[in-house]
């Protein structure tokens, strides 16, 4: 199953971003291989609009759950529409340990 | 003859100026005024009256389910993020992000969009006193595409010879929507480090659009020198000073008319318009 962390940067050791549309990158893990690839947010600067549209990466990379610190209106419908979890996670963190968290099972899931 | 009335900084008296000018001139002419204020418009409540409305609508795409092949090209045209394209049809459609460009509908291979018009305000027509005309814009509660009602507005006001324009604060899109076309745009003004900030901002718009300009100091100190040396700065002429006066303020929260309260005001409005009007170039 495939997990999306929002991240300040491309690796599993940058810290996690708590904004989801303007994540500056995507995450992306295998729950089962525990490999990863990142995937740079185009729309991280966007004027607006941007919450849909990063739902529609995380659509397009076949993501079934996220982890971020908050969502917004319009990103939340999208991402609610597709059937995508949400986890709320809010502490300062690596995005390793984000995913460590998710992977034990530590996060509720919020949506 | 059309003059906008702008500001940048919110509650400087853009309103003000605009009904008392408008009702100055209405001895001599018949004058049009257009609330361009379309997120909250006001000018009406200094010419109460009832009137008829039309709606202001904009094209939005509506999907055929049957067609729509979830390929994905409406989303990825769309700069505003107003589609989501799920794995199943039809797409998720955020109507208040759309801005109507009609890409979508253009770039469809299987021809599964068509617009539709959606309500997103409306144009409220009065005619409060004999020399008056009043048009208001109103953008529907929630919507955010103000640059279209306020270009309806605009579009029944067209052709006018004295037109008046009412601006929204700030110098974002609606503020460029409605200064666009204009002859001279007033700046209102107030005597503090805020309103002179935001009068710097207003002007550079006006200067970009090439509209002429000059400033009216509201709730006027006689210690502003900061203002006024800007003006000076900029070349901008200081058409009028309004005092910070009790009377003028209790005559405005009762909805009244300075410029029909207070003689002299109604000989400073009509002698501002010809001042402004010889600066614009224009004889009137």
């Amino acid at each position: 199953m495939k997990v999306c962390i929002t991240s300040k940067g491309p690796g599993p050791d940058d810290m996690m971003e708590e904004r989801f549309g303007r994540a500056p990158f995507f995450i992306f893990f295998d729950t089962e291989s525990e490999e990863h690839n990142a995937v740079e947010n185009p729309f991280a600067s966007g004027a607006g609009g941007v919450g849909p549209r990063a739902a529609q990466v995380l659509i397009d990379n076949g993501a079934k759950s996220v982890v971020t610190g908050n969502v917004g209106g319009n990103a939340l419908g999208a991402l609610r529409a597709a059937g995508i979890s949400i986890y709320f996670l809010r502490e300062p963190g690596t995005v390793k340990a984000a995913f460590q968290q998710f992977k034990d099972g530590k996060l509720t899931k919020a949506f | 003859m059309n003059i906008i009335v702008a500001s940048g900084k919110g509650g400087t008296g853009k309103t003000l100026v605009a009904a008392n000018l408008a009702y100055a001139l209405s001895d001599q002419k018949e004058v049009l005024l257009v609330d361009c204020d379309v997120e909250e418009p006001n000018l009406h409540l200094f010419f109460p009256q009832g009137g008829y409305e039309l709606p202001v609508t904009t094209p939005v795409p509506v999907f055929d389910t049957d067609r729509c092949t979830a390929c994905g090209k409406c989303a990825e045209v769309c700069r505003y993020g107003a589609i989501t394209v799920l794995k199943d049809p039809p797409p998720l459609f955020f109507e208040k992000l759309c801005h109507s460009c009609g890409g979508c509908e253009m770039i469809c291979p299987e021809g599964a969009i068509h617009e539709e018009e959606r309500a997103i305000g409306k144009i409220r027509f009065s005619n409060p006193l004999d020399n008056i005309i009043l048009i208001s814009g109103i953008l529907n509660e929630g919507e955010v595409m103000a640059p279209k009602v306020i270009a309806a507005a605009k579009s029944y006001a067209g052709g006018h010879p004295t037109t008046i324009l009412d601006a929204s604060p700030g110098i974002a899109c609606p503020v460029v929507e409605a200064m666009q076309g204009a002859d001279y745009c007033i700046l209102v003004t107030e005597s503090t480090p805020f309103g002179l900030h935001d009068l710097a901002l207003a002007e550079s718009v006006t200067r970009c659009l090439g509209i002429p300009s000059g400033v009216i100091i509201n709730r006027f100190s006689e210690e502003d020198d900061q203002v006024m040396d800007f003006c000076r700065s900029k070349d901008l002429p200081v058409l009028m000073t309004i005092p910070f006066d009790r009377e003028i303020a209790r005559i405005q929260n009762t909805g009244g008319l300075i410029s029909e309260s207070m003689p002299a005001y109604r000989e400073k409005f009509a002698d501002l318009f010809s001042r402004v009007t010889s600066a614009g170039g224009f004889l009137s």
